[in-house]
């Protein structure tokens, strides 16, 4: 089971429209991946905030079908 | 254990002790790669930790996930809040605020950074 790099940034884009989304794919094996977000949702949010909405975002895949996803987030 | 008892079991050992690690293996046998960063940071930084291995009970390992609202392990408690998992220690630890955090919550730890 794993995810494509697309459908991520899809689930990302689509819940944060104004977030700059960077993905890689760190081994190339369409399962561990590392995320750059930049939104100007994460202003004033504690980092576990951040990630917590970007989890969510992700509509419970990661931790599922999404084993490794390097995460992290900014605001512009 | 029920569900229910699960999340008092885990509230009490975050009460109770001033840093907690949930982790996949123990902290001198990590069993992932997520788990062994966090561990080895703590390490590093001599802080005194309880570690729990969630691969040894299976209710364990879906109720901190649902303590936290928080889809992965490892899982960082100290003085009963939750500090994050692998991305947020490390960076935390990268930038010195993991150290200031223990600092202000009277952790002992020894004052090291990383090598410049």
């Amino acid at each position: 089971m794993a995810m494509a790099a697309d459908d991520i940034a899809r689930l990302i884009k689509e819940r944060f429209p104004d977030a700059e989304v960077r993905i890689e794919d760190l081994a190339g094996d369409g399962n561990h991946y590392a995320a750059t977000v930049v939104s100007e949702v994460f202003r004033g949010k504690s980092r576990v905030e951040q990630h917590q909405m970007v989890y969510d975002a992700l509509k419970g895949n990661m931790g599922g079908v999404l084993h490794a996803l390097a995460l992290k987030t900014a605001t512009p | 254990m029920s569900a229910q008892d699960v999340q008092n079991w885990i509230r009490q050992e975050v009460a109770g002790n001033d840093v907690v690690l949930f982790m996949k293996g123990t902290r001198t046998m990590p069993q992932c790669g997520f788990s062994m960063q966090v561990a080895q940071i703590l390490n590093h930084l001599g802080v005194d930790f309880k570690d729990i291995n969630v691969l040894e009970d299976m209710s364990v390992r879906d109720g901190i996930k649902a303590y936290s609202n928080w889809p992965t392990i490892p899982q960082l408690y100290v003085k009963g809040e939750f500090v994050g998992g692998c991305d947020i220690v490390r960076e935390m630890f990268q930038a010195g605020e993991l150290q200031e955090l223990f600092n202000a919550k009277g952790i002992s730890h020894n004052q090291q950074t990383l090598p410049a």
